[in-house]
């Protein structure tokens, strides 16, 4: 507490009064940004998941035009090349048919790509309308509807994944088919529960008469804020998509050479492990991990930059 | 709305809250002499990711042996973080005592380490929080949450320890205890749990009471049930409370002083009368002014128009300065100094400056 | 309780006869029947097909039989070797598989729990970050290839332990190691995000107002509440470390009911595939119901009530 005497050198003209600032009291509310900007603010923080967005980024460049630009085939068999270690020609090395492993890298890359982000796009797809219309039904619909998926969510996912490709034939379709039979599940539940939050805002707001501005509210405030789980959802049904269609390759169930996943590859190279021809598992299984990862960290930040909870 | 504002609260103004309590405050008329806590100069800060936000800027108070002090104050003045800072429970290492002593009969609680702490804690002071749907443990019976703190600090056998839950039960007007013992929160009303909260806080028989807005969470004729169970509490043992409220009913219902918190600071303290009927910083005045009248009913407290400043950087001057009707030029630039009223009642606020009255007269 | 625990009864049963069904009707897809005389090539094996699934009786009886065989839990006969049937590959290498299994969640749940803990109470401090950073890698690093690196390095390069099979505890703790990493990493992620959310209630802050000691508010108070969601998603996780089995034996080469699996999917034996499949998934499908029954009993809410309790 400040002493009294102070009040000596006080010039008496400060004694006058100035009235309400009422500018100032308001320049102390923090400025209010767009959610968006806001959890893209918070993103941008976060190190890792920038460096995990960059990282795939760059991989996705690598995936569409590696394969274009190379130089080297990889339909046909080449004897005079095979297993070649890692060298200014072939950088990843070649493989035991003489194909490059650069080439075919960035060609699984596309596969598992594909696999993770068509899987993440149909289990949305489906997600949204089964989510959708269980939540903003209610009632019995809604009860049937949510008993249906508490069972179905009780199903070993990759033994049935297993069971459709034995039937159906390993192929680029028929793993997606098989992974997004089974994945909508969990999408789903977690549209319902976002359509039932925005009912709920509905329900208050017409209570309280806000009348025609609601649908401007869950417009511009309530399904962005309701699309973050949802984000952050598919971004980590990627890298379970990713992990999924490597594990079908390596119990036999992979999309064959020569355009042949990630998963294949290393599948391929692991009878050639002991005889060390290294580079046949190393670059396959460190693009798995490292695309695993990238999704990962990608998805935790985004979920941090997301919540709405965290917001200060 | 806008002259009800600032308007000093008027004796005769029958419809208020406060205006009803006169009787009481007779009827009540103790002296108290023995400080018991003695909080001093208090300075407390959070790093966050935005900064380091100072929640405490030097607070001061003094509690003696048998009152109730009520602390009040809008929403992130730092009630709770004064609450939390005595009871040591500022979370380290976010949270910093930067200067300043709690002096709990004449031992000063900041110098001691965490074990000291916890002799301390439920022991000497306890604590009850705001919510009580959240406050127990959902997976312990309560008889276990209720006597875990009295087994931790004393040598008392299990049999012991029970029987005294079940008579402090009994006295929390808790039916049928001993088969209560064994239940779990959920099998309780909100009321219920709230006088579990109270009990489990009494059962080490502490000196100081400190409640967070022990009230805030429950409806009106539940609040009215705890206030009175407070009031027969302290009657019984003698103990001291912080009460900590938003709600200037429960204050006038059982507070005996008051002290006034605004952006960290103890902006004006004195006794229930003396803050009620002739309170001196602008922003009481507009405290009261706030409270909701019978014939208005049910609207909520509405705060003085504006919000408080940044903690992030808070003014060096009178925080009030901008939402203040009264601000002069001085308020911005430097802090007021704290005029003693009365033995009792102190303020900070320029206005109690000699140059200030010339301009605005006697108020 | 009751209630709840025959609920979640009844829902094992719809799942297990999802299951069933989908696999018997998935069969009776595959173009060109699998059970055809040239496929099978072998009278014994014809016999045993036709004596399992009554291919001569419509398909509706077929059903209906299928059902009942797996009730008495007869999985059926292979197509490719015939002296072999599904119960006798599972007598053989399940037991062993179970025992990988086991070992590993036990390992996963002791070491994801202290981890997530620790990184939990100290937050944002060094073991914090070191254990969220092993966590992240332990989920995005595939058990397959954690595996060989394993082999490659600590077995072959270094020649610390047996690079394969699972003939005594030493052989064991590559293997383990290898399945157990990602678990582990879910479990502590999950650990230390519910344990910090637990931190932050008021029972938390009353039970340090109550002066307790620090050993008690976390094992008493804290840790109870917080390995809630974690007995939860301990039945994907078990999914999880099951179908891990099957690479896992296959690189390490033990002779478990995974090893056998794979090899079925590899030569197409498809009545081998099938009835593994509806085993695993009814195995699945019981432990789901064992934690669901676990969790009942953690959760007051759920125990002491007639109705169920949660959302
Ligand atoms: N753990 C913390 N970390 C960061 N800042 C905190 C923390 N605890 C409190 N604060 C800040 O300290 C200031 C005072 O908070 P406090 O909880 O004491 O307010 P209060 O007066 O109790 O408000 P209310 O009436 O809402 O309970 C606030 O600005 C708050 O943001
Ligand atoms: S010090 Fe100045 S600004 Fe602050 S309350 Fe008094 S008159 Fe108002
Ligand atoms: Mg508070």
């Amino acid at each position: 507490m400040v002493s009294h005497q102070q009040n000596v050198q006080i010039p008496d003209e400060w004694f006058q009064q100035k009235g309400k600032d009422a500018e100032k009291a308001e320049s102390v509310v923090r400025p209010s940004l767009s959610y968006w900007k806001d959890a893209w603010r918070r993103l941008r923080k976060n190190k890792m998941a920038m460096g995990g967005l960059v990282f795939l980024i760059i991989l996705t460049l690598f995936a569409i035009f590696a394969p274009i630009l190379s130089p080297h085939n990889i339909e046909t068999t080449q004897y005079a090349n095979q297993n070649l270690p890692p060298s200014s020609t072939h950088w990843f090395g070649t493989d035991d048919k003489g194909w490059d492993v650069f080439t075919r890298t960035w060609h699984g890359a596309r596969v598992s790509l594909f696999v993770g982000v068509a899987a993440a796009l149909i289990d949305f797809f489906i997600g949204i309308i089964y989510g959708g219309i269980s939540g903003y039904k209610g009632g019995r619909t809604d009860t049937i509807m949510m008993r249906i998926i508490e069972i179905l969510y009780g199903l070993p996912h990759l033994l049935v994944v297993i069971l459709l490709m034995v039937i159906m034939g390993p192929s680029l379709t028929t793993i997606i088919v098989a992974l997004t039979i089974t994945g909508w599940v969990g999408m789903a539940r977690i549209v319902r529960g976002q359509v039932l939050q925005i009912k709920n805002y509905e329900f208050v707001t017409a209570s309280k008469s806000f009348g025609a501005k609601t649908p401007r509210i869950i417009r511009k405030n309530l399904l962005p804020n309701t699309m973050g789980p949802i984000i952050v959802q598919m971004t980590l049904t990627v890298p379970s998509a990713i992990f999924a269609e490597a594990f079908l390759s390596f119990i036999g169930l992979g999309i064959q050479a020569p355009v042949a996943s990630w998963g294949v590859m290393a599948n391929d190279a692991l009878p050639v492990i002991l005889s060390g021809h290294w580079w046949r598992l190393f670059f396959p299984a460190f693009f798995i991990s490292m695309t695993m990862f990238a999704f990962n960290v990608l998805g935790d930040g985004m979920q941090d930059a997301l919540d709405p909870k965290l917001r200060g | 709305m806008e002259s009800r504002k600032f308007a000093p609260i008027d004796e005769n103004q029958g419809g208020t809250a406060v205006a009803q309590e006169p009787a009481r405050l007779r009827k009540r008329n103790k002296t108290f002499t023995d400080v018991m806590l003695s909080v001093r100069d208090l300075h407390v800060s959070f790093k966050t990711f935005g900064g380091e936000v100072q929640a405490l800027r030097g607070v001061s108070f003094d509690l003696y042996k048998g009152e109730t002090l009520a602390i009040v104050g809008e929403s992130g003045c730092g009630k709770s973080v004064t609450a939390n800072t005595i009871m040591g429970l500022i979370p380290k290492p976010a949270g910093r005592i930067k200067n300043g002593n709690v002096l709990f009969k004449g031992k000063d609680l900041t110098k001691l380490d965490k074990s000291e702490m916890r002799k301390v804690q439920g022991v000497d002071i306890s604590m009850i929080f705001q919510d009580p749907m959240t406050a127990l443990n959902p997976t312990l019976k309560i008889g276990e949450q209720l006597t875990e703190g009295l087994r931790t600090h004393q040598k008392v056998s299990k049999t012991e320890a029970r029987q005294k839950a079940i008579k402090l039960l009994e006295v929390v007007g808790i039916p049928n205890p001993e088969e209560r013992m064994k239940q779990y929160p959920h099998q309780f009303s909100g009321g219920m749990r709230q006088r579990i909260v109270i009990a489990i806080a009494l059962i080490c028989e502490p000196e100081l009471l400190i409640a967070d807005e022990p009230t805030t969470a429950l409806d009106v004729t539940i609040q009215a049930q705890i206030l009175e169970l407070f009031e027969e509490i302290q009657e019984r043992t003698g103990v001291s409370i912080i009460l900590i409220t938003h709600d200037l009913g429960v204050v006038a219902k059982i507070a005996d002083r008051i002290a006034v918190m605004y952006a960290g600071k103890v902006i004006e303290i004195g006794e229930k009368r003396e803050v009620f009927y002739s309170p001196q910083h602008p922003y009481t005045k507009g405290l009261l002014a706030s409270v909701p009248r019978l014939d208005l009913k049910e609207e909520e407290l509405q705060p003085i128009e504006g919000t408080p400043p940044d903690l992030f950087a808070p003014p060096i001057g009178c925080p009030f300065t901008a939402r203040c009707p009264f601000a002069m030029e001085v308020c911005d630039r430097i802090y007021p100094a704290t005029t003693g009223l009365s033995a009792t009642h102190a303020v900070d606020c320029w206005l109690q400056d000699e140059r200030a009255k010339k301009v605005f007269g006697h108020n | 309780m009751a209630i709840y625990i025959v609920k979640r009864f009844f829902m094992m049963i719809a799942t297990i006869l999802i299951i069933a069904t989908l696999t018997f009707f998935l069969m009776h897809s595959i173009p060109g029947s699998p059970f055809d005389e040239e496929r099978t090539s072998n009278p014994t094996i014809q016999a045993n097909l036709e004596k399992f699934y009554k291919l001569d009786q419509p398909t509706h009886v077929q059903y209906i039989h299928y059902l009942k065989s797996i009730a008495t839990f007869d999985f059926g006969p292979s197509i490719k070797k015939p002296n072999d049937s599904v119960n006798k590959l599972l007598a053989r290498g399940f037991p062993i598989s179970l025992e990988l299994g086991m070992v590993t969640i036990l390992v996963a749940v002791i070491s994801g729990i202290t981890l997530g803990t620790f990184a939990a109470l100290r937050h944002n401090g060094i073991i914090d970050y070191a254990a969220m950073a092993f966590a992240v890698v332990g989920i995005s690093v595939p058990n397959f290839v954690l595996a060989t690196v394993l082999i490659q390095q600590l077995a072959v390069n270094w020649n610390l332990l047996p690079p394969a099979t699972w003939s005594s505890p030493l052989h064991m703790i590559l293997p383990t190691l290898a399945l157990a990493t990602g678990p582990t990493a879910i479990i502590a992620r999950l650990t230390r995000s519910s344990m910090l959310e637990v931190l932050t209630q008021d029972y938390m802050k009353m039970a340090r107002a109550k002066g307790l000691s620090p050993m008690r508010i976390v094992l008493r108070h804290a840790l109870r509440n917080a390995l809630m969601p974690v007995v939860t998603i301990m039945g994907t996780m078990l999914a999880g470390i099951l179908t891990g089995t099957f690479v896992i034996e296959k690189i390490f080469a033990i002779p478990g009911m995974g090893k056998y699996f794979v090899e079925s999917i590899n030569n197409r034996d498809y009545p081998v595939i099938m009835g593994s499949t509806v085993f695993y998934s009814a195995f699945l499908v019981f432990m789901l119901f064992l934690v669901d029954i676990v969790y009942g009993f953690l959760d007051p809410r759920i125990k002491l009530h007639r109705k169920e309790g949660d959302a």
